[in-house]
């Protein structure tokens, strides 16, 4: 099968790019400039990160951030992986309509909507809004991606591997962990940087869920952008770009040669 | 040996039951309860609604309860403005977004092969940064003293700045841009599998490439359009940021107004009546998404 590109697809590619990229590359430039106007270019300078990185509140909240990305994207993962096996490997146990349901309603779900049942059902609790609310709300979003990621890779997985190492005598549990989890370790991992990213992005989940001594990243930027343009906001927002590109590259390069690893033990 | 295939069976058990008792407890459970505070009254006190819940007084409890919430969002026709426009800007927000997204998932589909996953990586890229600083980034674009109007009067294309931001339009650029990758990627999803020879065969029989277009590629790429449309309507319909950060006061939406009646107001079960409209608006559009979904993930080889 010949499959050309025409005048008209390689026009959309480049235009379609260029509308993504171009924005986050304007952003990025801008955090170098002199002036405190954000628009205006004044010259090339890194005193918005110097400032950044004297900024406690920034600083602290970016510590809280992360705190909380690690340890919700750690039990989504845990939890996510458990319901991909419940949804692939259990056919129709009872009430999997109600699961599948609780599992893909989250991810469309408007934010405003789980974030303030949540924080309705933490207050009915009398649990105090802070650290651990934010981090039990976001563990309950992310955990419905985990599940997706992590089941659409257990869908095409061979289940003769795992029917071989039973056969062989090996238990359940032995046979997961020594079959079953190594292939489908790169869908965790990348369940996992999904659920940690949307962690750290998130606004307004959090900022129902906030409580005093636990304000996060996006609540400090948003209430700062709320103000106008910052450059210190730009310089934050280049950093955070610099770290998911980074990761990105890296997770992408890691799948690659766990793929190549795979195929030559295949041959 | 009994006792060993228990715990085999006790921890087998567990596997769907923690993950279905987490989601249960933190999601199903909240939904009742926003549905409950939403039928009660605001009180001045923390937390800001009554009555608070008391297991001896349960006929107290239900006797309090009232429509009054719901009545006050018919009789406000802020609330219907809001709905309709949300619906609105959603819907048009996701018809820009089939056009825009069309064009870069069909080109993607035709681009060579091993050039694909390159493609759909730099697709996914943007969506790993911060939502916030991607809509933040339109701010400094779109200001009357902006760079899209500093460059477009530098050109000379025109003479005074165009007002851009704080208006509707601002959020059609904002929702059209952070939502992009939502539709392009179900879009290549179907694309990419579509087989070539079905245009060949229709350009062969005579059919303009336009006619082969609208009989051909879309019919097969409808599933692609479905979920993608869904992926974008349903977010969209009840967006806070985009609207907050880009579109000024004027620009009504739903979700604004919840956070608003939350966060200023302090109104608790007003903010919960108008989660249970939006819910009750997005409700059908999550069950299709849903069927979708569930469908698109067990069919795959």
């Amino acid at each position: 099968m010949n499959r050309r590109l025409s005048v008209f697809n390689v026009t959309s590619l480049v235009f379609g790019f260029a509308f993504l990229y171009l924005p986050i590359l304007l952003l990025v430039i801008y955090s170098f400039n002199a002036s405190r106007l954000v628009t205006v270019w004044g010259g090339f300078s890194t005193q918005w990160y110097g400032a950044l990185f004297r900024n406690q509140a920034l600083m602290e909240a970016a510590w809280v951030t992360l705190r909380i990305a690690l340890l919700s994207a750690t039990l989504a993962t845990v939890l996510g992986t458990l319901a991909a096996l419940a949804l692939t490997r259990y056919g129709r146990f009872p009430g999997r309509t109600l699961f599948t349901g609780m599992v893909y309603a989250p991810m469309v779900m408007p934010e405003v909507i789980t974030g303030l049942s949540l924080l309705l059902f933490f207050v009915a609790v009398d649990l105090d809004r802070g650290f651990w609310t934010i981090t039990l709300a976001h563990t309950t979003l992310t955990m419905c991606f985990v599940t997706v990621v992590v089941q659409s890779r257990l869908m095409t997985f061979d289940r003769s591997l795992e029917e071989a190492a039973m056969d062989l005598g090996a238990p359940p549990l032995r046979t997961f962990f020594s079959v079953t989890l190594p292939l489908i370790a790169p869908s965790i991992v990348a369940g996992f940087l999904l659920a940690f990213t949307l962690s750290m992005d998130d606004l307004v989940i959090a900022s129902f869920n906030a409580g005093p001594g636990a304000t996060t990243l996006p609540i400090r930027i948003y209430s700062a952008v709320r103000l106008g343009l910052s450059p210190e906001v730009n310089a934050a927002s280049t950093i955070l770009i610099g770290i998911v590109t980074l990761g990105v590259i890296s997770a992408t390069l890691l799948s690659k040669r766990s793929v190549l690893r795979s195929r030559r033990n295949a041959h | 040996m009994m006792e060993r295939s228990f715990t085999r069976r006790l921890a087998a058990g567990l596997v769907p039951a923690v993950p279905y008792l987490w989601l249960g407890v933190l999601f199903l459970v909240p939904f009742l309860i926003v549905l409950k505070i939403s039928l009660s009254d605001p009180a001045v006190s923390q937390p800001p609604y009554k009555p608070v819940f008391e297991w001896g007084d349960m006929a107290a409890f239900f006797g309090d309860l009232d429509l009054e919430n719901f009545a006050l969002l018919t009789e406000d026709d802020l609330y219907f403005r809001a709905t309709l426009s949300s619906v609105r800007i959603a819907a048009i927000s996701t018809a820009l977004l089939l056009l825009v997204g069309f064009p870069i998932a069909y080109g993607m589909a035709r681009a060579p092969e091993r050039y694909r996953g390159l493609l759909v990586a730099a697709i996914i890229l943007p969506f790993w940064t911060s939502f916030l600083i991607r809509i933040y980034a339109w701010v400094a674009i779109l200001k009357p003293e902006g760079l899209l109007n500093q460059a477009l009067m530098g050109a000379g294309l025109i003479a005074e700045p165009l007002d851009i931001l704080n208006t509707e339009t601002a959020v059609y650029i904002g929702i059209v841009y952070a939502y992009l990758p939502f539709m392009v990627l179900p879009l290549y999803a179907t694309l990419e599998k579509m087989d070539d020879t079905l245009l060949e065969a229709a350009l062969d029989l005579g059919s303009t490439p336009w006619r082969s277009f609208w009989t051909i590629t879309v019919p097969l790429a409808m599933p692609g359009i479905i979920a993608g449309s869904l992926l974008c309507f349903i977010p969209a319909v009840g967006e806070f940021v985009i609207p907050d950060l880009l579109g000024g006061s004027e620009t009504l939406m739903i979700g604004r107004q919840l956070w608003s009646e939350f966060f200023s107001n302090r109104d608790w079960p007003l903010a919960s009546a108008v989660a249970i409209l939006l819910l009750v608006i997005l409700v059908v559009p999550i069950v299709i998404y849903r069927d979708v979904e569930a469908r698109r993930v067990e069919v795959r080889p």
